[in-house]
């Protein structure tokens, strides 16, 4: 049997009489770039720290390479962290932040410098070795805690938010940075975050968590397009998220009409869920669409247009490039293969 | 507005500060002989006898050695107490800073109640049929009362900047490979050494310059500095050579200060210079 690097199972994490987590079982490869998403409160942060060795889970195991690590404290893993607030050390320069693990495992003064010179221009910070650390910007800083990390050559790196604090340009330009690092070095990233566009273009694996439980694991393509219930479609992009009735394989009835679809093996007129992304609707003239409605909003988005139809006491949120004028009357038409449909969360 | 608050700032500096050290200065540099005044370095040149630099030197040892006992007890106090899995450490910081609500006097003179020859010490080794010892007027007596006194001084300074060391920085550090004896010489000792820093200060400062505590636990057999100016003052009325040896405390108080200020290099609170 093929070995996983590090593999969760049946982790569970109380606090009081509370779940944080409740039967986790995940698997991360070798190479693999895993994130975990959800949002806050969700038990991401507390998995990434149960790995790290900063928790200890209240049942179940952890294991490295097939044997068990849940013992060992934190020094003793072959896992390196990146902290939400980088948690640099004050009281030493960049230099010495970096070469912190280094020195500890008493690796000569040559390599060390060559080191951490190398690292610096990994993360293009070349000759900031003797700045001080509290007089760099957020930026700058989250890049030493990941040299800080890296430099140790870690199997696996855990990171905890790392971008969090960053503006919507650099948080971009280091998603980019970091994706190319991981593939250069070719390290295991776990990642958390709770920011689902970061998640969708960084991951190899995507681990969507609510409540302590793990809703769905998947490509970004698998979860994009074929969310598992309506928790992980109206997380992961914008979705309407309508009440319908399954009449039979390949029909559901929803907002009055019967539409045309592609799910099957429901029971008859079971109650589910029916899930549409807000790009999958086709804005048309009155009456060619199914149904009919009024255009109540339009907000310009950059690259789209967000409009909000009523109808009746449901509104329905359609993105397009071509707007529509508020006020007016449209209809709208949806594919079957974009109508998805989940069955009710019990 | 906000000049009018500076003004009376610097009023209150110029009455109870700059004034009074004036006047220091003008009694140190002067001698009055049969109503005339005139100046003189005379009472800087007694200061530099070898009585009085005995006295000095046993001040500045004695409050050495006290100050050395407060950071040794003192910083594993204020250590568990910052520790967050430390349920007591607000009932324990309590217990420490309660005496201080007393005057110092009577906290001192607390001891030698229970120092004394007939006192709770004495009377517990007589009851378990041991002889009496002499536990007063001893150098280390006076030492005992220092580290009571000024222990909190120590503690609450270190207690302060423990408590605010980001724990993900000592977490960042157990990441990195750091046993915690590692993590404590490497991050936590160095990030909390400027409160040390003015906690030997804050100690140093009451302990070298303190008549109370050998005047009542030394019994007035072991002169300090303290004593000499008390004396001179209010004994011998003696104001002119009184002012000199204040001075030249004053000066031994600004070295240490100032030597201490250079390791001291962070900025923020909590720091007395």
């Amino acid at each position: 049997m093929k070995k996983h690097l590090i593999e969760l199972v049946d982790v569970n994490k109380k606090f009081d009489s509370n779940f944080i987590l409740h039967n986790i079982n995940l698997y991360i490869e070798k190479n693999e770039f895993l994130t975990l998403l959800g949002p806050s409160g969700c038990g991401k942060t507390t998995t990434l720290r149960i790995i790290g060795g900063f928790e200890n889970p209240t049942s179940g195991d952890l294991l490295f390479r097939g044997k068990s690590i849940l013992k060992l404290p934190p020094y003793k893993r072959q896992v390196n962290t990146v902290f939400q607030k980088y948690a640099l050390f004050p009281n030493m320069n960049v230099f010495d932040n970096i070469a912190f693990g280094l020195k500890i495992r008493k690796i000569s003064g040559d390599i060390i410098r060559q080191k951490v010179k190398a690292m610096l221009k990994l993360v293009n910070l070349s000759g900031f070795e003797k700045r001080n650390v509290n007089f760099l910007s957020g930026g700058q800083q989250q890049r030493i805690a990941i040299a800080r990390a890296l430099v140790n050559e870690p199997e696996v790196l855990l990171l905890d938010e790392p971008l969090g604090a960053l503006d919507l340009k650099l948080r971009k330009e280091m998603q980019i940075e970091l994706k190319n690092m991981q593939q250069k070095l070719g390290i295991t990233f776990v990642y958390v975050t709770h920011d689902q566009e970061e998640a969708l273009s960084m991951s190899d694996t995507i681990a969507v968590m609510n409540n302590g439980v793990i809703q769905q694991i998947g490509t970004p393509q698998d979860i994009y397009n074929e969310p598992k219930n309506s928790f992980v479609a109206d997380f992961i992009g914008e979705s309407n998220i309508i009440d319908g009735v399954m009449l039979k394989d390949f029909e559901v009835e929803f907002a009055g009409k019967k539409f045309e679809c592609v799910d099957k093996g429901f029971n008859t007129n079971e109650k589910v869920d029916v899930v549409i992304r807000p790009e999958d609707i086709l804005i048309l003239p009155e009456n060619i669409g199914k149904i009919n409605g009024k255009v109540e909003n339009v907000t310009f988005k950059g690259v789209h247009y967000e409009m909000l139809v009523r109808q009746e006491n449901y509104l329905w949120k359609i993105h397009s490039t071509v707007m529509s004028l508020a006020g007016s009357i449209v209809s709208l038409k949806i594919m079957p293969d974009l109508i998805h449909i989940m069955r009710k969360e019990s | 507005m906000k000049k009018v608050f500076l003004y009376s700032y610097i009023l209150w500096m110029i009455i109870f500060i700059v004034i009074p050290i004036i006047l220091v200065g003008y009694f140190a540099f002067t001698q009055s002989e049969n109503g005339v005044v005139f100046f003189t370095l005379e009472n800087f040149r007694r200061v530099f006898e070898f009585v009085y630099i005995k006295v000095l030197l046993r001040s500045i040892n004695l409050a050495l050695i006290c100050t050395l006992i407060c950071f040794l007890i003192g910083y594993p106090v204020a250590y568990i107490m910052a520790d967050k899995n430390f349920h007591f450490s607000s009932t324990l910081l309590f217990l420490f800073l309660v005496p201080m609500w007393m005057n110092m006097l009577l906290r001192t003179y607390a001891w030698l109640t229970i120092l004394e020859k007939n006192g709770i010490i004495n009377s517990c080794l007589a009851l378990l049929g041991f002889s009496k010892i002499n536990l007063l007027y001893t150098n280390q007596t006076i030492v005992l009362g220092m580290v009571y006194n000024f222990l909190p001084f120590m503690i609450l300074p270190i207690h302060t900047s423990l408590k605010k060391i980001n724990y993900s920085a000592i977490e960042a550090a157990q990441d990195l490979g750091a046993d915690s004896f590692t993590t404590f010489r490497k991050i936590i000792f160095p990030l909390s050494l400027p409160a040390v820093c003015s906690g030997i200060t804050m100690v140093f400062m009451p302990a070298v310059t303190t008549f109370i505590v050998p005047n009542l636990l030394g019994g007035g057999k072991f002169m300090l500095i303290g004593n000499l100016i008390e004396q001179q003052f209010l004994r011998i009325a003696d104001w002119h050579f009184g002012c000199a040896v204040s001075l030249i405390l004053m000066a031994v108080i600004f070295f240490a200060a100032i030597i201490f200020s250079f390791v001291d290099t962070d900025d923020e609170g909590g720091n007395l210079f």
